[in-house]
């Protein structure tokens, strides 16, 4: 083989032969070993101690793969475990899809799927089932990824729209916009990207402590497209309530507000990675805000906001930190910096 | 932070008191205006003060014909469109850069990614989209520098800078203006200097004050121009003091002096205004579009009901217009005003308007 090719993906590594075969057995493998993947069987077999499951999936095609506090792999795995948790499910087990664009280097998949594998682990869920293609140069930009997960539901959880009643606080466990606010810096070039971390993460570990007594607790999201604006909006117009936020209350880290202020950008917008949105009766908030602020994933956690009974038309209405207020929109779906 | 506001809201309402009228303050810049809503400002504000959103967003101001030439360019195989992303849904007569799907636009952050874009692609033609007010001219200018010296041929600007202080002179010369008072631009007066306000003040008696985008800068600045009102004064003055001086930057100032002269241009709402543009000098012709490509630039057909240049000029609020929150809303923009992240119509829509069933 031609040594320039060598440890570059070739279209062969997705054709069914000897190279997909190395490819698993000498480098998905040995990152993810369990027993149930290492059987190769054409689904996996999971015994569920549950017969309610939750069974989700995402597929991840971030650019850059690689940002401060995460990459592609560690995403793919960290956010489909959170559409499990917000679901009130403990994470069980995940399918890892690769598609990856022809002459992507080895090395590289190497570093993905060691951070794939890790994060899975650190989750306790394994990586069960999967699949390889690869597609010709230009059909892809290096390695898009999906997952899907399989949970089981925590005893005692129902959250749903349905419970949530005028009077309930929302509580989000730390800062907003740190995720999105990377990338973008990140992928522009612009030099204040080392001082901001993409807050990526898998809040299962806080979800599930905070279920273990789920009395109050109504409904969870984890807001990342779209922002704590796309979450907060869902919330209304499922429910037909309104909300109130304090924006003094809603945890930001400076670096990460100057980067937005110099874009233009609304943080409310922004993506985040490692957020969950909590909505609890009132009587229960103060609890649920302790035990955010005791788990290392909620140390900056606050009580952001309540639910409003609607005089019209379902709002997410802010106070400002000048004492104004304003409504908070769904965002269209693409920010584009400001131009002076 | 509390004692400060509190004390700019008593001198907002004396002064609204002893003029006894409606108080009308521009605020020039469209980053101010994304500040007012986005801080809740307005309705915090006396009622007889109004906040009226000026000409300051640079996308809302191009004029339509020069929208036309963008998606003429963006037509042609042979060249790269470059753009400040605000531009790509600007509604031109056959759709947008966004709706046109072309590959060869390319959005950029800046005149030196257009430039990069030119050395990495020798076979295309990259036209810069250039527009803003005299904070982007410089770095328009410097990638022209940049291409001169290094003699990268196949770049060239499409120039749609503008001057602030000419439009604001349009505004205030015209019969039917009702503007007491400027709230100017921080991010300009940077590089222009807060004394580039002189002409409002000296020929037009209006007050001019700097303010940066803070909320607590925004309100003190509008409260230092209610104290100049309320003293029957017009001074200029600047609150944001730790980043604008009087002269401005002059290293900015003598770059777009060297690469371009002032122009008559046309703004939208505002039609034609002597010297209020950015051109290229005689010597840098070679990378001007429109010479290279002999395009001529004509006045666009105004948008059909869209009320966007009466907007600019603070004639009317945004919900006057009819077309606002129906035909017209940031999904399905007619006007610029609209699209921008710092238009005002954007902002009426995102952070303003309460909604209600009948809409």
């Amino acid at each position: 083989m031609n040594d320039a090719l060598k440890n570059k993906i070739l279209l062969a590594h997705g054709g069914g032969g000897r190279l997909t075969n190395n490819l698993i057995t000498s480098r998905i493998l040995p990152k993810f070993g369990n027993e149930i993947l290492a059987e190769l069987q054409d689904s996996a077999s999971i015994e569920l101690d549950s017969a309610s499951v939750c069974f989700t999936t995402d597929s991840y095609t971030v650019k850059p793969l690689f940002f401060n506090g995460g990459d592609i792999g560690k995403l793919a795995v960290c956010g489909t475990i959170n559409d499990l948790a917000v679901a009130g499910a403990k994470p069980v087990a995940l399918s890892l899809s690769l598609i990856i664009e022809e002459g992507f280097g080895l090395d590289v998949l190497d570093k993905i799927l060691a951070s794939a594998a890790k994060a899975a682990s650190e989750a306790g869920v394994c990586i069960v089932t999967g699949d390889t293609k690869v597609v010709e140069t230009g059909a892809a930009d290096g390695i898009f990824i999906n997952t899907s997960g399989l949970g089981t539901k925590l005893p005692g959880t129902n959250l749903s729209f349905a419970q949530i009643e005028p009077g309930d606080k929302i509580i989000i466990n730390g800062t907003i916009g740190d995720h999105g606010m990377t990338i973008m810096s990140q992928r522009e070039g612009i030099k204040f990207e080392s001082l901001l971390k993409s807050d990526c993460a898998s809040v299962a570990p806080l979800t599930c402590k905070i279920l273990e007594n789920p009395d109050g607790f109504k409904f969870m999201r984890d807001p990342t497209r779209g922002g704590l604006s796309a979450t907060l909006n869902e919330i209304t117009a499922a429910t037909g309530h309104s909300m109130k936020l304090i924006e003094n209350n809603i945890p930001v880290n400076p670096s990460v507000q100057a980067a937005a202020d110099m874009l233009g950008f609304d943080l409310l917008n922004i993506a985040n990675e490692g957020k969950v949105v909590i909505v609890t009766a009132p009587d229960t908030a103060d609890k649920v805000l302790d035990l955010c602020k005791t788990h290392p994933l909620g140390t900056d956690a606050a009580i952001i906001g309540q639910i409003v009974a609607s005089e019209d038309m379902p709002i997410v209405e802010v106070i400002t930190k000048v004492g104004g207020s304003r409504i908070v929109q769904m965002p269209y779906g693409r920010e584009f910096p400001r131009i002076c | 932070m509390l004692n400060r506001i509190y004390k700019a809201h008593k001198q907002m309402d004396a002064a609204c008191e002893k003029l006894g009228r409606q108080i009308n303050i521009m605020e020039v810049c469209g980053t101010h205006t994304v500040a007012i809503f986005r801080n809740g400002l307005r309705p915090t504000l006396p009622a007889g003060l109004k906040m009226l959103s000026g000409p300051g967003c640079p996308v809302c101001v191009t004029d339509q014909g020069f929208i036309d030439i963008t998606l003429e360019l963006a037509q042609r195989k042979d060249c790269i469109v470059a753009t400040y992303g605000d531009m790509v849904r600007v509604p031109g007569k056959t759709g947008s850069l966004e709706t046109m799907h072309a590959p060869n636009v390319k959005i950029v952050l800046s005149s030196s990614d257009a430039l990069a874009l030119a050395r990495d692609n020798p076979e295309k033609t990259v036209v810069f989209i250039a527009v803003g007010f005299e904070t982007t001219a410089p770095a328009t200018a410097v990638a022209v520098r940049e291409a001169d010296i290094e003699g990268i041929e196949n770049f060239c600007i499409l120039g749609g800078h503008k001057l602030v202080v000419p439009a604001m002179e349009a505004l205030v010369g015209a019969k039917n203006h009702k503007i007491d008072a400027f709230l100017c631009p921080g991010h300009v007066s940077v590089i222009i200097g807060s004394n580039a306000f002189a002409p409002i003040v000296e020929h037009f008696s209006r007050p001019c004050v700097v303010a940066g985008f803070e909320p607590m800068q925004v309100i003190e600045g509008i409260a230092g121009i209610c104290r100049q009102l309320a003293d029957g004064a017009a001074r200029i003055e600047s609150i944001y003091q730790a980043v604008v001086t009087p002269g401005g930057n002059k290293t900015a100032q003598k770059i777009i002096e060297e690469y371009f002269e002032p122009a008559d241009g046309l703004w939208r709402g505002l039609g034609s205004i002597g010297k209020s543009t950015l051109q290229l000098k005689a010597e840098y012709s070679r990378f001007d579009a429109l010479k290279r490509f002999e395009i001529e630039e004509v006045p666009g057909e105004e948008l059909s009901g869209c009320r966007c240049g009466e907007v600019l000029c603070g004639l009317i609020d945004t919900p006057e217009c009819a077309l606002f929150e129906k035909e017209c809303t940031p999904d399905n923009p007619v006007g610029p005003c609209m699209v921008s992240s710092e238009g005002a119509c954007a902002a009426w829509y995102k952070y303003g308007r309460k909604r209600k069933r009948n809409l």
